[in-house]
């Protein structure tokens, strides 16, 4: 039972982060939810690989003998958070351009593309 | 080293290089990467015509990265697909054209049209990036490089829809809509595509559709993949971004925006079809597809004759057209459990909603142009603003009445040969859902007749009096893609029988696309 | 950004240099310990962010240079696409170099072992390549990211 807290954790995160995209109004805050979402589904993809009793998946010194917990899905995660910087830089340079023109960083306000 | 082995990813490579050559060759001189860029985006064209006739008459085609055959084999003979690699068989290729004609006409258009922004070299850079980001999505086999291939597309075009943002502030809040939207449906793909290594410790396609058992979390993978690859594809109700990003961004990132969205389409079509096959509920799925068609042509076409700026009601017609290529394969769908049908209507329709993908981005990127080359001249996007345009620029009116007709189904385009084919198969299935698709279709040419009305006739306004014609290179752009519909529009069965109907069979039959990587292992 | 006090702009002076090898070693042993490119990339461009944050926006100008970051930037990349394409005799992105002998050509040993060096093939030219691309983005991104924001305050205060 006490293995299934990651997986607790996972929908924890994914539910704040859809929370503080729907309700908040500050661009920022809509980034961070992004970025709530992104750890996330990276915190899932990390606890699929996990095998009970089992050590890091390194050959260079390691004990003989071991168990080693599923390297691809460590790979899969690193893809996906650098996947992950890309887009956090790209969210703010454009909230920042936002700003720059608007003065403002109340979603409310910026809205002039309606209907 | 024989090269045509290698063609497939050439057709990547190339691009890619020039992506990150174009910077370094920017600091030199300025006027070199419009043509680099062209150059190296021909060179895939012509790639890509190879490599179609060589699928069309050999078959499909797998390439491996990194070693020579598919999967690893392990000291105690157990063979396991571990390799990324490409598949390419006849529905990504004709994908592939769709995406390798769109980008070398933007590359083209784009030569004089973006002459006055700085920073040039970023766009070069990032055009080529997103092309290699769609021919991506296209070709390949594996589930977790799709999804990378996605994020490299997305994150281009949100950098190249708010490429004008550094003037004025609408790119820029249509670029942040455009980027939220696309950063949660890549997740949710992640996330289904962590359902399902978690089950089968598989990432690659033909693998996973060889054991794949439809249990209750491929159910729920399921119920995630489709609504967000119809997101990325621009269906109702989940369109909201597609006005904002399609009429922010220049006109021929547009065109280019159009391809990368039916790239998603493809994407949604390949999880159901070759993924899921026989092992899931076709019925429910098919309704539910044909479903979300239905509100996309109806809501779009509404939406769009209110519209008052050009590029935005062009954007609204986008998201109608896709509903009649949902509608055309949800009905193959319906009936791919029952022989007959498929046999006497199912397959039809789905020809019908594959051949609109591509007579779609021929058209529909054919307005966009126009309307950029209005906006290069007028400097406005207002309808009410414009006016007796036909005078002074003569080959775009031209350009204009030969996209419009074509949207509109009017023969001899080819517009009308996709829409009998779905008017008439769909008839067979249900004749309200045939019915509807005719209404939408007639309040698309009443909305397309209202644009020519405002913008080319009437008499020559005073403030447009030293309006001229586009330069060549726009107009050769626009040109390319008039007679490639005018040449569909009149010898369609030619297209239908090499093309759309080997690309439908690709997709019905799930035995040939598991066979090729797992035949060979 | 204003710079910040004397005493962050003397630890600064001293602790950035070890942030920047501890980097490099990350890149360099990719292959054989938890790191890699990405990973080793990051590291030295948070040195970046704390030469920037020390010293102030105005004052980090005149020693980390935009135009050169985007240089580096350039040839990681063109370097990384070039050992892809060498590897074109047999297949794209082919480890030409694995147990043949010559740079990083070791053969490899499976299992557990102490870890040699010299093995791996391209891999480590690889990460190398990723590396120099990862840190020079890092730098470039902090950087324009810090003088917009210089320029946003100065049209707030005018």
């Amino acid at each position: 039972m006490i293995g299934n807290f990651p997986y607790v954790a996972v929908v924890i995160f994914i539910g704040l982060g859809i929370y503080t995209l729907m309700f908040k109004k500050n661009l920022i805050k809509i980034a961070i939810g992004v970025v709530l979402i992104e750890n996330g589904v990276n915190l899932f993809l990390i606890t699929l690989g996990y095998r009970k009793g089992a050590i890091a998946p390194i050959y260079t010194q390691a004990p003989s003998g071991q168990a080693m917990v599923l390297p691809t899905p460590q790979a899969l995660t690193l893809t996906s958070i650098v996947i992950g910087i890309a887009t956090t830089a790209l969210i703010l340079s454009v909230a920042m351009m936002i700003y720059k023109h608007y003065g403002t960083l109340d979603a409310d306000e910026v809205r002039r593309l309606k209907g | 080293m024989n090269l045509s082995n290698h063609i497939p990813i050439l057709i990547i490579a190339i691009p890619l290089l020039a992506a990150f050559l174009v910077p370094l060759i920017g600091r030199i001189s300025k006027k070199t990467t419009g043509i680099l860029t062209t150059l190296a985006l021909s060179v895939s064209l012509i790639l890509t015509i190879a490599l179609a006739v060589k699928i069309l008459t050999v078959g499909p085609q797998v390439y491996v990265f990194g070693a020579t055959s598919p999967s690893l084999i392990l000291p105690s003979g157990l063979k396991f697909p571990i390799r990324i690699m490409f598949q390419i068989d006849a529905m990504s290729i004709f994908m592939g054209l769709i995406t390798a004609i769109v980008s070398f006409v933007g590359a083209v258009y784009s030569l004089v049209f973006m002459k006055q922004h700085s920073g040039l070299d970023k766009y070069y850079s990032l055009l080529l990036l997103l092309t290699v980001g769609v021919f991506g999505m296209e070709f390949t086999g594996d589930i977790f490089n799709f999804f990378v291939f996605l994020e490299i597309a997305s994150i281009a075009s949100v950098a190249l829809i708010s490429f004008r943002g550094i003037d004025l502030g609408e790119p820029a809040e249509a670029g942040f809509k455009y980027m939220v939207v696309s950063s949660i449906s890549a997740l949710v793909v992640l996330f289904a595509v962590g359902i399902f290594y978690g089950q089968y410790d598989l990432l690659n396609f033909a693998a996973l559709a060889s054991v794949i058992k439809n249990s209750q979390l491929d159910k729920i993978a399921l119920g995630l993949l489709i609504p967000v690859l119809a997101m990325k594809a621009g269906a109702v109700p989940m369109h909201m971004w597609t006005p904002d990003a399609y009429s922010e961004a220049p006109a021929p990132i547009t065109m280019m925006l159009v391809a990368a969205s039916q790239a998603s389409l493809y994407a949604l079509f390949r999880v159901v079809f070759s993924l899921y096959n026989i092992s899931l509920n076709a019925l429910t799925v098919g309704w539910i597809i044909i479903i979300f068609g239905l509100l996309s042509m109806f809501i779009g076409v509404t939406m769009a004759i209110i519209q008052k700026d050009i590029k935005r009601l062009m954007a609204y017609h986008a998201v109608s057209q896709t509903g009649y290529m949902f509608l055309g394969v949800g009905v193959g769908l319906a009936v791919l459990a029952n022989p007959v049908a498929l046999n006497q209507y199912g397959i039809t329709a789905m020809e019908g909603g594959i051949f609109h993908i591509m007579n779609h981005a021929m058209y529909k990127g054919l307005l966009f142009l126009t309307a950029g080359a209005l906006f290069f001249r007028t400097g406005t996007k207002n309808l009410d603003k414009m006016g007796g345009l036909a005078h002074s620029m003569k080959y775009t009116t031209i350009f204009f009445i030969i996209g419009a007709a074509a949207i509109a189904g009017l023969p001899p385009f080819n517009g009308f040969a996709s829409k009998l084919l779905i008017y008439e198969s769909v008839y067979r299935f249900n004749p309200l859902l045939s019915i509807i698709a005719m209404v939408v279709s007639i309040l698309t040419l009443a909305s397309f007749v209202k644009v020519f009305h405002s913008a080319f006739l009437g008499p020559k306004l005073p403030q447009f009096k030293e309006v001229k014609e586009v330069p060549r290179s726009m107009v050769f752009a626009m040109a390319v893609l008039s007679c490639i519909i005018i040449f569909f529009g009149l010898f369609p069965d030619l297209i239908v029988k090499n093309l759309v109907h080997p690309a439908v069979m690709s997709l019905i039959e799930q035995f040939k696309y598991t066979g090729t990587v797992l035949g060979g292992m | 950004m204003k710079e910040m006090s004397r005493i962050v702009k003397t630890v600064t002076n001293f602790v950035y240099g070890f942030i920047i090898i501890f980097g490099f070693y990350i890149i360099a042993h990719g292959h054989l310990t938890p790191g890699g490119g990405f990973q080793g990339g990051a590291v030295v461009g948070s040195a970046f962010a704390l030469l920037l944050v020390s010293y102030g926006s105005l004052n980090s100008q005149k020693f980390l240079k935009k135009d050169i970051l985007s240089l580096f930037e350039g040839f990681g990349l063109i370097l990384f696409i070039v050992l892809g394409f060498s590897g074109l005799g047999i297949t794209f992105f082919y480890n030409f170099l694995a147990n043949s002998g010559g740079w990083f050509g070791d053969a490899v040993v499976i299992g557990v072992n102490p870890g040699n060096m010299n093995t791996g093939g391209v891999i480590p030219l690889m990460n190398i390549a990723v590396g120099l691309e990862v840190l020079s983005a890092f730098g470039v991104i902090v950087l324009t990211m810090a003088s917009a924001a210089e320029f946003t305050k100065k049209k707030e205060k005018s």
